[in-house]
C-alpha cells in the first residue's frame, strides 16, 4: 500500500515539493513584518522538513524518520506555545507585533 | 619544673611587651615602664637560677619543645638550650637589658610614645633571647631577623623626622644583605648534613666526610652574616647611622647586645670555622681592618654617639679579629666587658644629651665635670677601660685580643695596636671636649645645667662598677671563663702561662693607650682646640670627617645605579610594554566598535544574514564533495 504511493508519485516529487514548501517558509520570514506570519512561516519550514523525513522513511522502509518527526512536532508546539507567549505580551506593551518594533529590545 | 622555668625565662619579655602594646598607653608611664623592667627582671633572675645550677652539675640544660619541621630526612625540632655560653649572653644581655630599662624611665618620660618604646624594648629583649637560646640555627635565626626588626623599629623611633627614617631603613636593609648570607649558609649546611641542631652539626661536622669547600662556603655565608649584623666591613655604614636612635637604644642594642650577636653565632659554630682557615684568615682580615678603619673615623666625628658608634664598630673588629684566630674565649670575654663600659659610655653620653635638652655636638660641650659629677666620673671610668689602662676590664680582655694577634701574626697586631691606640685617642678626645675647660653652649644651656636624676645616675653608676671588675672573670692567673667555656668549644691549650713576652706585650699596650691619652690631652686640654666648623674641615681631615665617603662611594655604585635602573624600568620600559598592552586593547575595541553596527536590533537582518549563512554553509558544503 505504501509502496504503492510512492510508485503513484515518485520520491523526487515529494522534495520538491518540500523544497518548495521549505523555499515559501523562508521568503516567508524574511519578508513578511507580521510576526504572527513569521511564525507561520516558520512552520511550514518545519513541516517541509518533516514531510521530506516522512518521504525518506517510507523510501527506505525505516521507520526512525517518523519518530523523529514526533520530537521535532512535539518541540515545535513547545516552541509555538513560548512563541505566542511572547507574542501577546509583546502586543500588550507595544500595541502591534510588527518585528521592526522589537528592535527597541536592543539595549 | 626546669621547662616551665626556661619558657618563663624566655616569655617574660614577651608578656612585657603585649601588656605595653595593648595596655601600655592606658596605664601612666612609670607603670608601663615599671612592667617593662620587671620582666627582664625575672629573666635576669632566672638566668642567674639557671647559671647557679649549670655551675653546679655543669650539665647543660636541652629540651626540644616541639617537633617543628619535619620533610623526608630533615627533620627540626623547637628546642631551648641553656649551655655556658648561651647562660653567659643571657646574663649580660638581661642585665644590661634591665639596667638600660630602668635608665629609659627617666629618660624616655618626656615621650608621649612611652609606652610604645619599652614595648618595643621588651620585643627586643624577647627576640635577643631566643636568639641565644635556641638549640639549633632556625631558632637563632628567628631571634636574629626578630631583634633586626626591633632595631629598625627604635632606630626610627622618633618616626615624624625624617633622616631617622632613612637611617632606619638603611640598618634594616644593611643587615637583609648580611641575612642573605646567613640563610644560604644555613641552606648549605642543611643540604650538608639534613640538620641544623648545633649539636647534631657538630657530630657530623666531626665526622670530616662532608665536602670541604661547601664548608667553607657555608662558613663564610655564615660571616657574610655575622657581618651584617656586627656592623664590619663592609656593610658597617649603617650602624653609626642607627645612632638616630634614643639613647637607650643605641647602649642596648647598638653597643651591647645584638651587634654581638654575629660573635655569638661565630662562637656557637666555632667547631666549623675551625675546620675552615681560609674562612678564619678571611675573618681575622676583616676585624683587623674594620677595627682601624672605624677607629681612624672615630678620631675626628663631633657628634658624641658618632665616636661612640664607631667606637664601637671598631671594637666589634677586635672582636672578630680574636674569632678569626680561633680564639672564642678571648672574644667572649672582650664582648663582655665591651658590653660593660660601652653600655655605660652610651649612658653617660645620654645624660649629658639629656643634660643640654638634646645636644650632641662635642663642639658646644666642655666643662660639664662640675655640673654632672656623677656621670663625668662614671664616663671616666669606662673611657679608662675601653683605652686599655690597668687594671680596668677594657685592659684585660683587649690585651689578650693583641697577645693572640701577636702569636699568630704580627702584622695583624700591629694594627689591632694601632687602632687601640686611636681608641684611647678618640675617647679622651670625646672626654676632653665634652667635661673639660669652659661650656661652650648657649647661655640658657649652661644656666639649666644639672645632674640627671637617680634612675640614670644608678645604672651609670652598677655599670661603672662593673667596667671596674669585669676583667676579673678572666684574669690571667685564673681564667675563670677559659675554664667556663671549655665544654662548648673546642679545647684549645693556648700557653697562657705569664712569660717575659705577655708582660713585655702588656706593657706595650699600655704605653700604647698612655701615648694616645698624652696626645689627646696636649691637643685638647693644653692647646684647648676645638674641632673647627663643618665648612673649615680640609684636607684628608675632610676625607676622615666625611667617613672616607664610604657612603657616598656605595650610593654611587649601588643605589645611583638601581634608582638609575629603576627609573628607566619606570619611564621608559613602563610605558613601552603599557602601550602594547594598550594595543591590543585599543584594537579589540576598534573590532568591537565596528562590529557593533551589526547588531541593529532589526530581526529581519539577522535572518537575512542567518540565512545567507546557511545557504553558504549548503553550498560550501556541495562544492566541497
Amino acid at each position: 500500500m505504501i509502496e504503492n504511493i510512492l510508485n503513484i508519485i515518485g520520491i523526487e516529487n515529494y522534495i520538491f515539493l518540500t523544497v518548495l514548501l521549505f523555499c515559501i517558509g523562508v521568503f516567508g520570514v524574511l519578508y513578511r513584518r507580521n510576526a504572527i506570519i513569521v511564525f507561520m512561516s516558520i512552520e511550514i519550514m518545519l513541516n517541509a522538513v518533516n514531510l521530506l523525513f516522512v518521504a525518506f522513511s517510507t523510501y527506505h522502509q525505516d521507520a526512525e524518520g517518523q519518530v523523529f518527526v514526533f520530537f521535532s512536532m512535539a518541540v515545535a508546539a513547545a516552541e509555538v506555545a513560548v512563541g505566542l507567549a511572547i507574542l501577546v505580551s509583546v502586543f500588550r506593551n507595544l500595541g502591534s507585533i510588527d518585528i521592526d518594533n522589537l528592535k527597541n529590545l536592543k539595549g | 619544673m626546669d621547662t616551665n622555668l626556661a619558657l618563663l625565662l624566655l616569655l617574660s619579655p614577651f608578656v612585657g611587651f603585649l601588656f605595653n602594646i595593648f595596655f601600655g598607653k592606658k596605664v601612666s608611664k612609670g607603670i608601663s615602664g615599671a612592667i617593662g623592667t620587671l620582666t627582664i627582671v625575672v629573666s635576669f633572675l632566672l638566668s642567674i637560677c639557671f647559671f647557679a645550677q649549670l655551675n653546679q652539675n655543669g650539665k647543660p640544660f636541652e629540651i626540644s619543645l616541639f617537633d617543628w619541621i619535619q620533610v623526608s630526612n630533615f627533620k627540626l625540632d623547637f628546642g631551648i638550650l641553656l649551655d655556658q655560653l648561651s647562660l653567659l649572653w643571657l646574663l649580660f644581655v638581661t642585665g644590661i637589658g634591665s639596667l638600660i630599662h630602668l635608665y629609659s624611665i627617666s629618660y624616655m618620660h618626656d615621650d608621649e610614645n612611652m609606652h610604645k618604646f619599652f614595648a618595643y624594648l621588651n620585643l627586643f629583649v624577647f627576640f635577643m633571647i631566643t636568639l641565644v637560646v635556641g638549640n639549633n640555627l632556625l631558632v637563632m635565626f628567628i631571634g636574629w631577623e626578630g631583634v633586626g626588626l626591633c632595631s629598625y623599629l627604635l632606630i626610627g623611633f622618633w618616626y615624624k623626622n625624617q633622616p631617622y627614617n632613612d637611617a632606619a631603613k638603611k640598618a634594616f636593609i644593611m643587615n637583609r644583605i648580611g641575612d642573605l648570607g646567613f640563610l644560604i649558609g644555613m641552606f648549605i649546611i642543611a643540604a650538608l648534613f639534613s640538620t641544623l641542631n648545633y649539636a647534631e652539626i657538630k657530630s657530623a661536622v666531626a665526622s670530616g666526610d662532608a665536602n670541604s669547600a661547601l664548608l667553607g662556603l657555608a662558613a663564610l655565608c655564615l660571616f657574610i652574616g655575622a657581618c651584617g649584623k656586627s656592623a664590619q666591613l663592609p656593610l658597617y655604614t649603617w650602624l653609626p647611622d642607627a645612632m638616630a636612635g634614643p639613647t637607650p637604644v643605641s647602649a642596648l642594642i647598638h653597643a651591647a647586645t645584638m651587634v654581638t650577636a654575629g660573635i655569638f653565632m661565630v662562637t656557637r659554630m666555632n667547631f666549623l670555622f675551625d675546620l675552615t682557615p681560609d674562612v678564619q684568615n678571611i675573618i681575622a682580615i676583616v676585624g683587623a681592618i674594620t677595627a682601624l678603619v672605624a677607629a681612624s673615623i672615630g678620631l675626628l666625628q663631633n657628634d658624641i654617639k658618632k665616636v661612640l658608634a664607631y667606637s664601637t664598630v671598631s671594637q666589634l673588629g677586635l672582636m672578630f679579629l680574636a674569632l678569626g684566630l680561633g680564639a672564642y674565649t678571648v672574644a667572649v670575654f672582650h664582648v663582655i666587658t665591651h658590653a660593660f663600659f660601652k653600655a655605660c659610655l652610651f649612658l653617660g653620653s645620654g645624660s649629658v644629651i639629656h643634660g643640654l635638652h638634646g645636644e650632641q655636638d662635642m663642639r658646644k660641650m666642655g666643662g660639664l665635670r662640675k655640673a654632672m659629677p656623677i656621670t663625668f666620673w662614671t664616663m671616666m671610668i669606662s673611657t679608662l677601660a675601653i683605652a686599655g689602662i690597668f687594671p680596668f676590664a677594657g685592659f684585660w680582655s683587649k690585651d689578650e685580643i693583641l697577645m693572640v694577634a701577636f702569636g699568630h701574626n704580627k702584622a695583624l697586631w700591629i694594627v689591632a695596636s694601632i687602632a687601640s691606640i686611636m681608641t684611647a685617642f678618640y675617647m679622651f678626645r670625646l672626654m676632653y671636649l665634652t667635661f673639660f675647660r669652659e661650656f661652650r653652649g648657649t647661655e640658657e644651656q649652661k644656666h639649666h645645667l644639672h645632674e640627671s636624676p637617680k634612675l640614670i645616675t644608678i645604672p651609670l653608676v652598677i655599670l661603672a662598677v662593673l667596667a671596674v671588675i669585669g676583667g676579673a672573670i678572666n684574669l690571667p692567673g685564673s681564667m675563670w671563663l677559659n675554664h667556663f667555656l671549655e665544654p662548648v668549644l673546642v679545647a684549645k691549650h693556648e700557653a697562657h702561662h705569664l712569660g717575659t713576652q705577655e708582660f713585655i706585650l702588656m706593657g706595650i699596650a699600655l704605653v700604647g693607650a698612655i701615648i694616645g691619652i698624652i696626645w689627646a690631652n696636649a691637643k685638647y686640654i693644653k692647646q684647648g682646640f676645638v674641632p673647627k666648623e663643618d665648612a673649615e674641615i680640609v684636607g684628608f681631615s675632610k676625607t676622615i670627617y666625611n667617613k672616607y665617603y664610604v657612603d657616598e662611594f656605595y650610593t654611587f655604585l649601588i643605589v645611583k645605579p638601581l634608582n638609575g635602573l629603576s627609573n628607566f624600568f619606570r619611564t621608559t620600559l613602563e610605558p613601552a610594554l603599557g602601550k602594547v598592552v594598550y594595543g591590543f586593547g585599543t584594537v579589540a575595541n576598534g573590532i568591537g566598535s565596528q562590529g557593533k553596527k551589526l547588531q541593529n536590533g532589526n530581526i529581519g537582518l539577522y535572518l537575512f544574514v542567518f540565512v545567507i549563512g546557511i545557504c553558504a554553509i549548503i553550498t560550501y558544503l556541495f562544492i566541497a564533495q
